[in-house]
């Protein structure tokens, strides 16, 4: 990437004196940018085009062999793989729109000028977030527990029944649903309170002055200016749920019966369980179109300018 | 409502029931926040037939040191905080150093090769680092660093986030600044360490305290990376004890409350600087 020598120029200033940077000066440029620009080199760049060529390759005894779009086509027909993306479909369609519109609403709420202590609600509402992943997958484990956990000894004292939450697919999935939504919410409720925040007085002020109620300035007002920050939102809770990986590991490996595996977490039993590392690579690049799919939809569909 | 108010406004009954409604909604959701936090230390100070008697204990125990010690002698817990602070600060070091040489030489110079790299910075935002897993994991078996700290911290000290973060924060750098350092006859790098960077302290508080926590977490790279006990991160020590048939919950609960613990303090002394990184230029504030 920097084989060549190349003479940087400082970005003129507006009053540069003539003349003044005439001096060839020694390539300094490369002294900043060129340890990250190394390390993507080899760290990013290199792999990235390995993994590429890998995906169309398959290992048989210590050989590898070029194998076109098989490893592709192995996947249509993979029933844990279209188990993994159909476990993605429900947490997208459900836990996603679910967590933004909560965190939309305690961003309001959070945002009113009357109530008091607000930097100790954000923070209490926020701190979900920065619990150590693993632990907090941990920390479920324990309150999901069948027998004696805290969620079923509650359920219990009301008189519902005990409930299987880690062990039947179903429940299996509503538990991995709950805990990212415990972790995720608060977070992105901070984010649309800043930009609430962003939103002068005067919007308010203004519409109020026109009769609008207090539900109307927010629909017709001031969430349609919020858009891009929602936007954000849902754009990096669908790239974080296309790649979940830790809380379904810890919480249940997976299982039951493939019912909260995901793409990442067959990617890694896949490649570094079965050591099939072609197919590994083939899955992961399946995720990164998917990313990219997903994350365009949603800008055409959010992104779009409201008409008059 | 009859008497005079010191407020400014007399709050309407209607719109005041409101405001208790409010409260009350947020409230509850405080309490969902909170609970597994206090059931964390709570069940940290139980021994793990206590945790799942009925009813539960609400108040502390006097287990605490039990645990302490069974979760030493099960996966040397000193020896394994001591890894993920090491590999969490050395990390967070050279990774912000680089991240900030990087938006620095973006931001203020012209030179062969920019574009090229702010589109590599671009491509490493979009791109999900899971399609690396593979050709990393064999780079470094290759080199005989599986199971090394190294292997750890290096391939992702690059950090396409910050390199952005802090690149923003040095186009606003008065370019005059630059010129009459230089002038002066101080090198370019001399420059940037003593007039730039105390400069953006802001944006390289929020991308030092962003790259910890993020380092503190991780979890899928250290657990492919790391084999021995003794070289283990907290979530890679606390995963194992999950897989085991008689699952210790109560050391459990103990590892997990003080693997949280750091990063609470971490967000509580350092609130505003976490919603800065947090936004990190989407939302101009």
């Amino acid at each position: 990437m920097a084989a060549h020598t190349t003479y940087d120029r400082p970005v003129a200033p507006a009053r540069a004196p003539a003349g003044a940077r005439r001096r060839r000066r020694r390539p300094t440029a490369w002294i900043f940018a060129g340890p990250a620009a190394a390390l993507f080199a080899l760290f990013f760049a290199y792999p990235l085009g390995a993994s590429l060529l890998q995906s169309f390759t398959t290992e048989d005894a210590g050989a590898t062999h070029w194998v076109g779009l098989d490893q592709y086509r192995r996947m249509i027909h993979d029933p844990a793989f279209l188990e993994s993306l159909f476990n993605t479909g429900i947490i997208l369609a459900v836990q996603v729109p679910v967590m933004i519109g909560l965190a939309l609403v305690l961003a309001v709420l959070l945002n009113q000028s009357w109530l008091r202590f607000r930097g100790t609600w954000r923070a209490v509402y926020f701190l979900p977030a920065v619990t150590t992943l693993v632990a907090y997958a941990v920390v479920f484990q324990v309150l999901l527990k069948t027998d004696g956990g805290l969620v079923n000894q509650i359920l219990g004292a009301i008189g519902i029944g005990q409930v299987d939450w880690l062990n039947s697919p179903t429940w299996a999935r509503v538990s991995l649903i709950a805990s990212l939504t415990w972790r995720w919410t608060g977070y992105n409720a901070v984010i649309l309170l800043a930009g609430l925040q962003s939103i002068g007085k005067e919007q308010y002020e203004a519409a109020a002055i026109d009769g609008a109620t207090t539900l109307s300035t927010y629909t017709r007002v001031i969430l349609p200016q919020l858009r891009p920050v929602v936007l954000f939102c849902v754009i990096t809770s669908t790239i974080g749920t296309l790649q979940l990986f830790d809380e379904n590991y810890v919480l249940t490996r997976g299982g039951p019966d493939d019912a909260t595996l995901t793409p990442v977490v067959y990617l890694y039993k896949v490649g570094f369980q079965q050591l099939d590392f072609g197919y590994a690579a083939a899955i992961a690049w399946v995720v990164v179109a998917l990313i990219a799919a997903i994350s365009a939809l949603q800008y055409v569909a959010f992104g779009r300018e409201r008409r008059r | 409502m009859t008497a005079l108010q010191q407020a400014p406004v007399r709050v309407h009954p209607a719109r005041r029931a409101g405001r208790y409604a409010v409260r009350l909604f947020l409230t509850a959701g405080a309490v969902v926040s909170l609970v597994p936090f206090l059931w964390m230390a709570i069940a940290a100070t139980h021994s793990t037939s206590d945790l799942f008697r009925s009813p539960p204990p609400f108040l502390p125990g006097g287990r605490l040191l039990d645990n302490l010690a069974r979760l030493q002698d099960t996966i040397g817990f000193g020896r394994v905080l001591l890894n993920s602070v090491g590999i969490a600060v050395v990390h967070t070091v050279l990774s912000s150093l680089i991240s900030a040489m990087c938006g620095y030489g973006l931001a203020k110079y012209r030179f062969r090769g920019r574009g090229l790299l702010l589109g590599a910075v671009l491509a490493t935002m979009m791109i999900p680092f899971q399609v690396l897993l593979v050709p990393l994991f064999q780079m470094m078996a290759s080199v005989g660093w599986i199971d090394s700290y190294q292997a750890v911290v290096l391939p992702f000290l690059a950090n396409s986030f910050g390199i952005l973060l802090m690149r923003q924060g040095f186009v606003d750098f008065p370019d005059e600044l630059l010129e009459s350092a230089r002038i002066d006859g101080s090198g370019e790098l001399r420059t940037f360490y003593q007039v730039v960077l105390p400069c953006v302290r802001p944006q390289l508080g929020a991308l030092v305290i962003f790259t910890f926590m993020a380092q503190w977490n991780s979890f899928i790279w250290p657990l492919l990376m790391l084999n021995s006990e003794d070289k283990y991160t907290v979530p890679v020590a606390l995963n194992t004890l999950t897989g085991l048939s008689h699952v210790d919950y109560s050391g459990l609960m103990l590892g997990s409350l003080l693997a949280t613990l750091p990063l609470m303090a971490l967000f509580l002394l350092f609130q505003r600087q976490f919603v800065a990184g947090l936004l990190g230029g989407a939302v101009k504030g």
